[in-house]
């Protein structure tokens, strides 16, 4: 099978910044509308218009700062607003660790540049070999970040001019995504094999714990790659 | 400070934190090879619990059967038939609203 889209027939290395952005344009699209949705969940939630703009520049990750939200919303604790959000958060531990050594320059660039990361731009970026396009992951991260702190602008200060993203089926473009880029990383036996296995941990895990910490444990499911040395 | 800056200023810093740790702890090592061949694994697990979580995710936990899986499936079957990228996302989109127009 050969990788879905156009851009990823590249050469490895061989990419540019422009070739992140314009492959996580239509994703973005997705991202800003939905950056609406937080911004008019946000304030509704009585967060003002400032800090959630502040949130969506800092913390960039869609789903722990809509558990964050929809908590203190309802009336929830502090206290449990972070930890549901920090557990959300956790899984950049290994997608992290997967693109260390990607990242380069002095510690303060890497840990800047690590600031990009996100589910979508870091799918984005995936080389068939397993490693990470850097020039695809940064692209790609910076569109996204403006997709989705614009969006959250225009949430805050025109929200309820803008049409619900699931009405649009717009949640749904982002299982879509990774399974896309899945599928081309999975031709090898030993990646379909780690693919399986994250599958089948985060399944059984979803029904038992709360969000997030399924994808972490999905992580444990790469020591299938661990084989004897050749 | 109100609980609102509390959560955003905590949240912020600990997911700049996470983010930064992978790259800053594996700075310009190479790691062993049973060590890369691991993390050259991460990707496709975690790729497939996102798609799971993101396709069956519950607000709070658990399973949600809806019209996200509708759509995941179109995506699926546009993949079979080797469209590209952006076709793969419409697909599951387009699908995923006609399912919550008829539903």
């Amino acid at each position: 099978m050969r990788r879905p889209a156009d851009f990823q027939a590249r050469e490895p290395g061989r990419t540019t910044y422009l070739d992140g952005v314009r492959a996580a344009a239509p994703i973005g699209v997705a991202a800003l509308a939905f950056g609406v949705s937080f911004g008019v969940l946000a304030r509704a939630a009585d967060m003002g218009s400032v800090a959630p703009v502040v949130m969506s520049v800092t913390t960039f990750a869609g789903s722990a700062q809509f558990a964050v939200a929809s908590i203190l919303g309802a009336g929830g604790g502090l206290v449990t607003a972070i930890v549901a959000a920090v557990l959300l958060n956790l899984r950049y531990g290994p997608i992290g660790l997967s693109a260390a050594t990607t990242l380069e320059g002095p510690w303060w660039r890497r840990a800047l540049t690590a600031q990009l990361i996100v589910d979508e731009s870091w799918a984005i970026a995936q080389r068939d070999d397993g490693r990470l396009d850097r020039h695809l992951l940064v692209g790609a991260g910076l569109l996204l970040f403006v997709s989705w702190t614009t969006g959250t602008v225009i949430g805050t200060f025109a929200g309820d001019l803008v049409a619900d993203p699931e009405s649009l089926g717009l949640d749904a473009a982002f299982p879509a995504l990774f399974l896309a880029l899945l599928w081309s990383q999975a031709r090898e036996r030993s990646r379909l094999l780690a693919a399986l296995g994250g599958a089948t941990i985060a399944l059984v895990l979803m029904p038992f714990t709360g969000p997030g910490i399924p994808i972490v444990a999905a992580s444990l499911a790469c020591l299938i790659g661990v084989r004897k040395p050749s | 400070m109100s609980a609102v800056w509390i959560s955003v200023i905590v949240v912020g810093l600990a997911t700049m934190a996470i983010k930064a740790a992978g790259p800053l702890l594996l700075a310009r090592r190479t790691p062993p090879p049973r060590a890369q061949a691991a993390l050259e694994h991460l990707a496709p697990a975690l790729l497939a619990a996102l798609v799971v979580t993101q396709a069956l995710g519950g607000d709070n936990g658990g399973f949600t059967v809806d019209a996200r899986l509708a759509g995941l499936a179109a995506g699926a079957a546009a993949l079979l038939l080797r469209a590209p990228l952006l076709v793969v996302i419409t697909a599951a989109a387009v699908t995923a609203a006609l399912v919550r127009v008829v539903s």
